[in-house]
């Protein structure tokens, strides 16, 4: 007795700890991981204070501390530090970034006429103003103590200009250009049948919008034109003198003269850039507007797709197929499919729906299209249908073991009751099992979400793009375009991490796109979750 | 006869007097009927008749095939995989197993409360109307109309008639038993089964679901599994005791429980096995 009691402790506890550490070790990593995202993530909104710092050999830096790591060569025991320096002005200095040795740097001061400035082209600046030639033709020295607030006040009224430019440059015109589009699809059309009425129609309407083309171009020159810019003049580190049209200025703020509040306005100000704009810059600036649309539509849509088949197959395999060996070897397929790596399922993809089933789509119903457009496939290239169909199939497995798994948990009696009343079998399913296996059947979507909102790998294949020109919703019948390529969050996390010319501008956004993608899934994944629950709710305090 | 029989319990059951018992038509016949799941065999050879409107009770000790018998009356069982049987079960002159006879229009007539009460996670009142439902009753007047016939003939409907949209789970032991039971008579079944009703309720609900398969018995025929000997002799007309799969002995309740013919019936009913 004693012996066997050794052998196993009999309360054992070992394993008590065993499995514990298991959970500590598991939680710990995904503590580690979320906390390096969010804190990296966050901190590229918050403007910290901006030093001038004098360096031993002559050069004066003004820029935004980026990094301090350790010098490669020198010893653990004493460090040599470096740091990264943000210094802007890529246009003048080659570099945004500057690396200097932490030794040399003699001094630093933090003087508050320091100006950071965002532009629409090269990157950041950090200058110091002398003045500001508004657009009346005034001059504000930067000792007027007005000077700040018309400084703002000419920012903004240049952003107003720059929007209604963009504002006719892109949406306008672009309408024009995608109605021109169609209308040159159909000339050719109609010349190649020789359709004189239908030529004449539509070489006036193609006449119409390049008249339309035109005055647009013009609107849009004259207020390039129009009112005298205003120009912000002012000296960089080494004292050239910078003058920077305002029109080229997206916002600009004074990092050392901000209190807390301050910078609390300007770190929402840029998140709501990051989340509500367009990107710019190759991508490491402006926002992700489009990435995180792209995104949500593409997991919905997937959603929308995976539900209704994976419930239907689980439905026939739980309740209608014969037990046997072929029902086995179905299953373990099934569950395989599931440990299949996802680029083969973007392999497939491209070959099966976008050249098979996209190509024939085309042959059918875009023939007119593919004639007269260069052989401009619609639904025979990636898009937002593919990537949808691509995943769906890849979380095909998850929604059908969860549904099949919530079938087999609905109490028996359920099912008995139900047949018993004279219900047939598909009566019971429809009325009973589906809705009391609803939880369960939504677990498993949100499992199937959760996986296709984060795989990359096999969209690059059938329809990511680094930079889509349209969004796949727009004003333009049939508002949703299945077949347009999209942009997605987490491509962006790779396309930034992997492919950007400028690494260093690129790596705080990696994190901040990151985190976005992160908490986009958990967005994602709480709704669902809340939808779950309501559903248990209503079958709480079932005792069976 | 007291004296004479003297059973040890005996003196604990009471039997209704026989009252117009005999003289009805024959309405389920089962004739040397088997059973088996898979290899198993779990009836063997068991005949008997069920007169129409009176109320049978199986009885016998645990694993002895009631459950399996009665669940055979509107197949039930069909759901078990590899069963099979012998024999033949008739309803009205008709075979159960007749091909040209659906299972959904047999189990329309044959309906059924089990043991562990299993109501739906829908309101009180989809509960109730669920079978007029599936047949494809729209008709709001006709459901609610069906929805108050059938939960008073189940003597729940004075504890219910406020809550009929709330969630049925929500609702007592007994009162969800009285729900099932309100269930199986919506749509008007010839014949309702019962598989031991009353083992998870108390004995005030019991009395209850007692007293109701009293009233019910004016329009249906009623087999009830019980394994309390009481409730057999309370409710039933005729009894059927089975022992491992095969029928002891089957005759009136008053019969089988004042002077079984079967030693085996007596020492059963006696308490002394089983
Ligand atoms: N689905 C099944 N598959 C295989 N064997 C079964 C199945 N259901 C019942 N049996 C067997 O058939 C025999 C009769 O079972 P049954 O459920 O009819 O007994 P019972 O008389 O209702 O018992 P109890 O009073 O405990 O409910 C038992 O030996 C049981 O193990
Ligand atoms: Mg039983």
């Amino acid at each position: 007795m004693a012996s066997s009691s050794d052998s196993s402790t009999p309360r054992g506890e070992p394993w008590v700890w065993f499995t514990g550490l298991g959970l500590i070790i598991g939680l710990g990593m995904v503590i580690g991981l979320l906390s390096l995202v969010i804190l990296n993530g966050v901190t590229v909104f918050w403007a910290p204070q901006v030093p001038v710092a004098q360096v031993d050999d002559g050069r004066t830096i003004i820029g935004q501390l980026a990094q301090r790591r350790i010098r490669a060569g020198s010893t653990a025991e004493n460090p040599r530090y470096e740091r990264q320096y943000q210094v802007g002005l890529r246009e003048l200095n080659g570099n945004s970034y500057l690396w200097v040795d932490e030794t040399k740097i003699k001094a630093e001061v933090f003087p508050d006429d320091v100006l950071g400035l965002e532009r629409v082209e090269h990157g950041p600046a950090f200058v110091r103003p002398q003045s500001l030639r508004k657009s009346d033709g005034k001059v504000v020295p930067i000792t007027d103590p007005a000077f700040e607030s018309a400084l703002q006040a000419e920012v903004a009224a240049a952003a107003a200009v720059r929007e209604k430019f963009e504002e006719i440059t892109r949406h306008r015109i672009g309408d024009v250009n995608h109605e021109m589009d169609e209308a040159r699809v159909a000339l050719r059309r109609a010349e190649d049948l020789k359709l004189a009425d239908e030529i004449a129609v539509r070489r006036r309407q193609i006449d119409g919008l390049e008249e339309r083309f035109v005055v647009l171009k013009a609107e849009a020159q004259k207020i390039v034109n129009g009112g005298a810019v205003a120009v912000l003049d002012s000296k960089d580190a080494a004292g050239r003198e910078v003058a920077i049209p305002l029109t080229q200025i997206v916002r600009t703020w004074f990092p050392n003269r901000l209190d807390t509040w301050g910078r609390t306005q300007l770190f929402a100000s840029r998140l709501g850039e990051f989340i509500f704009d367009e990107p710019r810059e190759a991508n490491t600036e402006g926002g992700l507007m489009p990435a995180i649309f792209g995104t949500l539509v593409m997991t919905v849509f997937m959603s929308l797709l995976v539900t209704p088949f994976g419930v239907i197959t689980a439905i026939y395999l739980r309740e209608y197929a014969q037990n046997g060996p072929i029902l086995r070897v179905v299953r373990i397929s099934v569950n395989n499919l599931a440990g299949v790596p996802s680029i083969v399922f973007g392999v497939f993809g491209l070959g099966f729906f976008v050249y098979v089933l996209g190509g024939s789509i085309d042959q059918l119903f875009f023939s007119d299209q593919l004639k007269y457009n260069n052989n401009t496939p619609v639904f025979g290239t990636g898009g937002l249908l593919w990537c949808s169909l691509t995943l769906a199939l890849m979380t095909l497995p998850v929604v059908i073991v969860a549904t099949e798994e919530a079938l087999a948990a609905v109490p028996r009696g359920m099912r008995e009751a139900s047949l018993a009343t004279g219900a047939s079998k598909w009566q019971t399913i429809r009325d009973i099992l589906l809705p009391a296996s609803a939880p369960g059947i939504l677990t498993g979507v949100i499992l199937a979400m959760a996986r296709g909102a984060g795989e990359v790998a096999p969209l690059m294949l059938v329809g990511v793009v680094k930079l889509a020109p349209t969004l796949p919703f727009d004003g333009n019948a049939p508002f949703l375009h299945l077949d347009r390529k999209f942009m997605h969050l987490g491509f962006h996390v790779y396309d930034l991490g992997f492919q950007s010319p400028d690494s260093d501008a690129a790596r705080p956004m990696v994190f901040a796109t990151t985190l976005l993608l992160i908490v986009l899934i958990i967005c994602l994944n709480l709704g669902a979750i809340t939808i779950r629950n309501r559903l248990r709710a209503r079958f709480k305090g079932a005792s069976f | 006869m007291p004296e004479i029989m003297n059973p040890p319990s005996s003196s604990r059951i009471k039997v209704r007097p026989a009252t117009e018992r005999e003289g009805r038509k024959d309405y389920i016949t089962i004739k040397d009927y088997g059973f088996w799941y898979g290899q198993k065999k779990a009836l063997d050879a068991i005949s008997l008749d069920i007169p129409e409107r009176q109320v049978v009770a199986f009885i016998g000790p645990s694993g002895c095939g009631k459950s399996t018998l009665l669940r055979n009356l509107n197949r039930m069982n069909d759901l078990v995989d590899g069963i099979s049987h012998e024999g033949d079960i008739t309803i009205n002159g008709r075979s159960i197993y007749d091909p040209g006879l659906e299972v959904i229009s047999l189990r329309r007539r044959v309906g059924m409360v089990f043991q562990k009460s299993n109501p739906f996670p829908k309101s009180v009142f989809e509960n109730v109307v669920y079978a007029l439902r599936v047949v494809g009753v729209r008709d709001r007047a006709v459901l609610e109309e069906a929805c108050e016939t059938s939960l008073r003939k189940a003597a729940l409907w004075d504890e219910v008639k406020d809550r009929l949209d709330d969630s049925a789970l929500g609702l007592s032991g007994g009162q969800m038993q009285r729900l099932c039971i309100a269930r199986a008579i919506a749509n008007r079944p010839e014949i309702l089964l019962m598989d031991e009703p009353c083992s998870a309720l108390d004995p005030i609900a019991t009395g209850k679901i007692e007293e109701l398969i009293h009233e019910l018995k004016e329009q249906f025929t009623i087999v009830i599994v019980t394994h309390s000997m009481q409730q057999a002799a309370r409710v039933s007309d005729r009894t059927a005791f089975f022992y491992l799969g095969k029928q002891i002995e089957y005759d009136t309740t008053e019969k089988i429980f004042m002077n079984p013919s079967q030693a085996q019936t007596e020492a059963y009913i006696s308490g002394r096995f089983g």
